[in-house]
């Protein structure tokens, strides 16, 4: 035994440390990815706007007052003077002017005479940096042009629906289909994929055959989501059409085109997207069950599924939720599968069932995103503010759930 | 499937002396794979003693514990032969159903392992699945006043049971078994995860109970099977060598392994 030790130290250490500084850079690295997508996008969602009226609203001015003190008279004055007559009779056909009061014609005022557009839109960096050279280039190219700042996420674009006039759009349509597919969704997805969970975690034998299929729920979780568009297209909407058009249930009314392409469809599509992943992360929250809990309640007499539904389940419902949400903010924010299966992209009309037509929030970016006007680009920056608000709400809703479900057990 | 007539089995053997011995096992094998853990076992447990098994680790005798209530099934690869009887019934027979063994032969293990519930319902609970119908304030009452943590619990019995200390859990589980009103209860190693005090206060606790219960304890503390039993088992590499009163065992061993180990030689 002639060995000698040399602990070489210092050479170890500077190993360490190198490699140490790696992972703050790899860390570094992923907050600076982060925080750049925020600010592309909150940059997007706040600004400048130059607006400019069609009709100046100072030469709306009737016995001295200005258009926005104007009394009811004083408004259908002003709309007898300006509106054409056909848009007249169209508008008078909808709501006769006699019983329309005063916010209305206002309102209407605005939009049929005075009729703002938005001339000019700068982002939020633009607006901070460099609001002198703004102000400049607006006084010279739009002396008549009205300088605001806009935020593009407001009360009035979340409650109106889609329009092709950028100052009107909004995205309560998409809202709405976005939490009527995700209840959809939920409602499919949670208890098939627990149940498959439980049965595969707790019932079933180990053989080739539930090996099998615990293979193929692994890589079923990896498979790009257009795939399941192409799914839900064949069963959903072409395959099961007279359900899920609600042909069957005397559902569709007259009009109504949206055979297959429905809510209904587009939950059931994401429902099956998000198995495989809610049947894993259940499974392994049934896992992380220790034996002894298990072992406890059969010792006592208690069957297989009174130890499953009072000891298991209980001690693995935190993590079992957890996992749902996310899967859930995953289904939220699909975008590929909808299209596929034939989501609207201009819709306008407020879906009223789960055979509605139907459109969602990330549809609604995408088809904003592939326009060409500036507006449109900021109102796809306002829509994904409220998606990823959405989305960030469900998830720490599950981490508070989760932490007070924790308190309670302990083993 | 059809249960019933199980349950009547036990109950028509239950009250009848028919077998000498609150336990029986004729040549038990188990297996585990094709490795066998219990070798030929066939011993009976005397009622209302304490019956110590002992034995180097990998000896068989937790196994051979688990399988008297059937738990040892419960581990996928465990393959079981052979006869237990418990009243003249074989728990092994295929219309025995496990769920009904298991109420009459309780279980207390390494660890303490409450539920994840209340004290009052660490108890209830078993009771109220096997379909009790008296008092269960009563129950409770009873129960923790045998393992004497009553007077340590009694004002706090809606607070959870990880409350408690280790050496309370465990009185707790030995209180959770025994208010099912058992035959047998099986201990597996109860005192290993415990401090000495309380690991004591359970050794007394035995002394009580089996004026009721038969109790079959497997300890790696020889010690222990000295204090607590009256008879005690030898096993080694999944055979039983020794089996006799505990006083016999120790103080005049008929088989050298077992004098080998006793007096530390091995193990």
């Amino acid at each position: 035994m002639t060995g000698t030790f040399n602990q070489n130290l210092s050479v170890r250490h500077v190993r360490g440390s190198r490699w140490q500084a790696a992972f703050a850079l790899a860390t570094i690295l992923a907050v600076a990815f982060l925080a750049t997508l925020v600010l592309t996008i909150v940059d997007d969602a706040f600004g400048w706007v130059i607006m400019m009226d069609e009709t100046d609203r100072r030469e709306l001015t009737r016995d001295g007052v200005t258009l926005d003190a104007q009394n009811t008279a004083q408004l259908l004055a002003t709309i007898d003077e300006h509106l054409s007559p056909r848009r007249y009779r169209a508008l008078e056909r909808e709501l006769p002017f006699a019983d329309r009061g005063r916010d209305d014609l206002y309102a209407l005022v605005l939009a049929e005479i005075v009729n703002p557009e938005i001339a000019e839109t700068y982002n939020l960096f633009e607006s901070l940096v460099s609001a002198q050279a703004i102000k400049a280039q607006a006084a010279e190219e739009y002396p008549e042009g009205l300088l605001v700042f806009r935020s593009w996420v407001n009360a009035r674009f979340l409650l109106a629906p889609q329009s092709a006039v950028p100052l009107a759009a909004g995205i309560k349509t998409a809202i709405l289909g976005t939490l009527m597919t995700i209840l959809i969704t939920l409602a499919f997805a949670f208890p098939i994929g627990i149940g498959a969970a439980i049965w595969l975690e707790e019932y079933a034998r180990d053989s080739w055959l539930t090996r099998a299929i615990q293979v193929n729920i692994y890589n079923l979780a990896g498979v790009p989501s257009i795939i399941y568009g192409m799914l839900g297209l064949a069963v959903f909407v072409r395959g099961l059409e007279p359900i899920t058009s609600g042909a069957i249930f005397g559902a569709s009314a007259a009009g109504d085109t949206a055979n297959g392409r429905t809510i209904l469809s587009a939950g059931l599509t994401l429902a099956v997207l998000i198995l495989p992943v809610i049947i894993i992360n259940a499974q392994e929250a049934l896992k992380a069950v220790p034996g002894s809990l298990r072992q406890s309640s059969l010792a006592v007499g208690a069957t297989k599924w009174q130890t499953i539904r009072y000891h298991v389940l209980p001690a693995s419902f935190d993590r079992i939720l957890t996992g749902t949400v996310l899967a859930i903010s995953r289904a939220i924010g699909e975008t590929a599968p909808l299209v596929v299966i034939g989501a609207s992209t201009f819709l306008t009309q407020d879906p009223t069932s789960i055979f509605s037509k139907f459109t969602t929030l990330p549809i609604q970016i995408y088809q904003w995103t592939s326009r060409p006007q500036a507006e449109f680009r900021h109102l796809a920056a306002a829509a994904i503010v409220v998606l990823l608000a959405l989305m960030l709400s469900l998830n720490s809703f599950a981490i508070v759930a989760r932490n007070k479900m924790r308190k309670q057990k302990r083993f | 499937m059809q249960h019933t007539p199980t349950t009547d089995r036990f109950e028509v053997a239950l009250g009848s002396e028919e077998s000498a011995y609150a336990l029986e096992t004729r040549n038990l094998n188990i297996y585990y794979g094709d490795s066998r853990a219990v070798n030929e076992l066939s011993m009976g447990f005397d009622r209302r003693k304490v019956t110590a098994i002992i034995g180097p680790s990998g000896c068989g005798k937790s196994t051979a514990l688990r399988s008297f209530n059937r738990m040892n099934e419960l581990i996928a690869s465990a393959r079981t032969e052979g006869e237990v009887l418990f009243h003249g019934v074989n728990v092994y027979d295929p219309g025995v159903d496990p769920v009904q063994v298991r109420r009459w032969i309780g279980m207390v293990f390494q660890k303490p392992n409450p539920f994840s519930k209340s004290i009052h319902e660490n108890i209830a609970w078993g009771a109220r699945i096997n379909g009790y119908t008296g008092d269960f304030d009563e129950l409770v009452e009873d129960s923790l006043k045998r393992v004497a943590l009553w007077d340590e619990v009694k004002d706090k019995l809606k607070e959870s049971a990880y409350a408690l200390s280790g050496g309370q859990q465990q009185r707790l589980c030995i209180a959770r078994a025994v208010a099912l009103k058992p035959e047998i209860l099986l201990m597996d190693e109860p005192t290993s995860a415990l401090d000495p005090i309380s690991t004591a206060k359970i050794e007394d606790l035995l002394d009580e109970l089996k004026k009721q219960y038969t109790i079959i304890i497997v300890t790696h503390n020889m010690q222990q099977a000295g204090r607590v039993s009256d008879r005690t088992a030898f096993m080694l590499l999944g055979d039983l060598v020794e089996y006799a009163d505990t006083k016999e065992l120790f103080f005049n061993p008929r088989d050298e392994r077992t004098e080998n180990y006793i007096s530390g030689r091995f193990g």
